[in-house]
């Protein structure tokens, strides 16, 4: 196209002339923008049917799904602190009222797993045990799923840990329990307040950490429990092999206080609630209890019971997305198409200043878009869900006000990234085309098949632009549950903001490319 | 009709960009499938259970948008410069410029599809052994001379030329090339997206089966073919019905609407 524009407001020697200082400014040539931009009917559509897609995929999606089909449980019960938690084990316990505490001598922990290995070496053993296998003193609101408790438990692979209310994990001594090397174990309940304490001789007690439990009631259940999530990692390995069993030995029972009862009860505790089989038992030979248990006292995590991510309800924002980088691709390459740019730069011959309003203009409208559409779809969709008994895992109010507004912005951003590639290519198609195989396809690749090793999956999604998605993520990570952490149930390799910056990242890259080729290029 | 091929072939080979697509289709495809193979590795027969065919192409997802481009801009270049005008004047018989069109797209596509094909195999060859895929460990070395992957490759070089003639068709009925290009990719990705958060396994085998890609794709499939929601060919089959469909509709709105 030719060099200077025919209408230009300054004498041809000049090829870039100097801005009128007139009225406006910048604001004029964003109200420009913005009127090219609500005139061209097609774009005005696109824009519009962005967040509708969005809403309709998210519900069509959403009535699909039902609570006995899909990978996803019911229901799970929900902790102290608001999260969804797995709550089953075996439980030796009794009322122990007002202050007290409790304490045991632990001489082994052995494990089963699955039916694969009873067939093994005499079936008890150290090979069954899972890492975070476990077995302890428990003491609880109540044998209610999801009530509040404190623990000091052994475990198979990480010493004696304090845990409480699922998430509270601290460390204690290191080490396996065994009848060489045995482990001494103490709560102490005041008021609402629960201690925990640990010895490796009975005799030096350090204190391991420390629960406030409020709301607390006055006579709790208190006793021995055991535990073991099942072996593998994945939904997949946890429906084949089954679940598994842990087996630990106390002696030395000393009880503190009120114990009302007097007498041990076994109760194989949230059998109900669970998706898996709980298994278990316990029997008392003069001082000696065994203790059999399958399970976890844990926050449920994806891929095993933690429920649908809250991200599948917003899976048509897609569809949205690759509509509003097709309008942000034209609002750009149309003028190219056109040769309106001639126009466009003769009016406004400061070239960033086009380009800042064209982004400006396009992201507020489909930051706007994006916003509506994500808000609407999570509202319908979960309302779906909830109808149709399917259980959606819980996420604080924040969280959700994340993931919406954090949608709206990785669309409106995209579509900035599609003006800018828009502005560098010229072309319309090419920009759309390097968009969505820069964001769409590595999540594709990375998240929705299973096609490619982990290691390639999180690096995608570490450097991709589609490290964005990271945003719609809510689920957590605990060290103390074993789990394939996978983007396929909600794990991104990046935290939110992370990620969303990535793509940040990539966008003003390209603005700055495309300021730069602006100004150097002939339009 | 070869007046109207010469002319589209004379067109396609003189925008100053198609050479440098087809060398996209070529490079995306290799680069992504070389790349993937690097990624991958086993160290024993029982550790890893990996279709090497299928893998070693995997750049076929990203060299099929390529492709696209090339067959949207076919359509949508002369809409954007109003060239179309000249070219119906010169060739009036509408569903003729569509095969003429249709035949020089697939043409250049068929070529750079098997460039493409052959070096993401060579790659696979190349670097698989490397990493652990030996026939010790029960991986023979990727070959032609294999009848599976000779299918998965003249398969995986017909699967592009049936997204160009499904991107040509979209691009004759909505005239405008980002949309097209749009239309076309939202197509083929979404589906795969939509499987994975279907609630039940019934609904999500069957969007398999319907999807462009994801039936088109199990050309490249060499092992558990009895548990792929649709057989190979049947699976390009699927495709080869949309694309028959686009152009249909393609044809359809040229003859009845005014260019």
């Amino acid at each position: 196209m030719p060099g200077a524009p025919a209408a230009a407001p300054r004498p041809r020697s000049s090829p870039r002339p100097r801005p009128r200082r007139g009225r406006g400014g910048f604001g004029r040539v964003l109200r420009a923008e913005w009127t090219k931009f609500r005139t061209v009917r097609g774009w005005v559509i696109g824009v519009i049917v962005a967040p509708l897609v969005t809403v309709g995929l998210g519900y069509l999606i959403s009535s699909g799904i039902t609570c006995s089909q899909g990978p996803h449980p019911c229901s799970a019960p929900v902790g102290p602190g608001g999260e969804s938690v797995t709550d089953s084990f075996y439980f030796v316990h009794q009322a122990l009222r007002g202050n007290g505490s409790i304490t045991v001598r632990v001489t082994s922990l052995t494990g089963t797993a699955g039916p694969a290995s009873s067939g093994g070496a005499g079936g008890q053993g150290t090979a069954g045990l899972q890492p975070w296998s476990k077995a302890g003193i428990l003491i609880k609101a109540g044998t209610t799923p999801g009530s509040a408790y404190a623990a000091m438990l052994v475990t198979a692979g990480h010493g004696v840990r304090m845990q409480y209310d699922f998430t509270g994990d601290t460390a204690g001594l290191p080490g396996a329990a065994s009848p060489a090397s045995p482990r001494w174990l103490r709560l102490t309940r005041s008021g609402g307040t629960v201690t925990g304490y640990d010895s490796a001789d009975g005799s030096h007690w350090v204190r391991a950490g420390t629960a406030r439990l409020p709301g607390l009631p006055a006579t709790v259940q208190a006793g021995l429990f055991a535990a073991s999530p099942p072996p593998g990692q994945g939904p997949t390995a946890v429906h084949a092999a089954g679940p598994a069993e842990a087996t630990a030995t106390f002696d030395h029972i000393g009880l503190r206080g009120t114990w009302p009862a007097a007498v041990w009860t076994g109760t194989t505790a949230g059998a109900d609630s669970g998706a898996r089989q709980a298994t278990g038992g316990f029997h008392r030979t003069g001082g000696t209890v065994t203790v059999s248990g399958s399970g976890d006292i844990a926050p449920a995590v994806g891929g095993l019971d933690g429920g649908m991510p809250l991200a599948e309800t917003l899976t048509g924002a897609f569809a949205g997305l690759i509509a509003l980088a097709v309008v942000a691709a034209m609002f750009v390459g149309a003028e190219y198409q056109r040769g309106l740019i001639a126009v466009t730069l003769a009016a406004s011959p400061r070239r960033g200043q086009v380009l800042a309003a064209k982004a400006i203009v396009i992201g507020a409208v489909t930051f706007a878009a994006g916003l509506a559409g994500a808000a609407v779809a999570v509202l319908v969709g979960k309302r779906v869900l909830h109808a149709h008994g399917a259980f959606v895992a819980p996420a604080s109010m924040l969280t959700q006000v994340r993931v919406v507004a954090g949608t709206a912005a990785l669309l409106a951003v995209t579509a900035v990234l599609a003006l800018a590639l828009g502005s560098v290519l010229r072309r319309g198609a090419d920009a759309v085309t390097a968009v969505i195989a820069g964001i769409v396809l590595p999540y594709l690749l990375a998240v929705a098949t299973p096609l490619l090793p982990a290691a390639a999956s999180d690096w995608l999604l570490r450097v991709t632009p589609a490290a964005a998605f990271a945003v719609q993520g809510t689920s957590v990570r605990y060290p103390q549950v074993s789990n394939a952490y996978l983007p396929f149930f909600g794990y991104y390799p990046l935290p939110p903001w992370t990620g969303f910056a990535v793509l940040c990242g990539y966008t003003a890259l390209a603005l700055a490319l495309a300021a730069v080729l602006l100004r150097r290029r002939d339009a | 009709m070869s007046a109207a091929l010469h002319a589209e072939w004379t067109k396609l080979r003189t925008l100053p960009g198609t050479g440098w697509l087809l060398l996209g289709v070529v490079a995306a495809t290799v680069i992504i499938s070389a790349t993937v193979s690097a990624s991958m590795g086993c160290s024993s027969a029982a550790a890893c259970h990996a279709d090497v065919t299928k893998l070693s192409l995997t750049g076929t997802y990203l060299g099929q948008a390529v492709v696209a481009i090339v067959a949207v801009l076919a359509v949508g270049g002369e809409y954007a410069t109003g060239m179309i005008r000249t070219t119906l004047a010169a060739t009036p018989r509408r569903t003729t410029l569509l095969a003429a069109k249709a035949g020089v797209v697939t043409a250049v596509t068929l070529v750079a599809g098997t460039l493409a094909v052959l070096g993401s195999l060579l790659a696979g060859r190349l670097i698989l052994p490397g990493h652990g895929y030996t026939p010790a460990n029960g991986y023979p070395v990727l070959s032609l001379a294999n009848g599976t992957v000779l299918r998965a490759g003249a398969g995986t070089v017909l699967y592009l030329a049936l997204i160009a003639l499904l991107s040509l068709g979209i691009a004759a009925v909505v005239r405008d090339a980002a949309v097209a290009i749009g239309a076309v990719l939202g197509l083929l990705y979404l589906f795969p997206i939509l499987t994975q958060v279907a609630g039940s396994p019934g609904v999500a085998r069957h969007l398999q089966q319907i999807g462009p890609m994801t039936a088109g794709l199990e050309i490249q499939a060499s092992t558990g073919l009895r548990s792929l929601p649709i057989g190979p060919w049947a699976g390009l089959g699927v495709l080869a019905a949309w694309a028959a469909a686009a152009l249909l509709a393609g044809a359809l709105v040229l003859r009845l609407r005014d260019a």
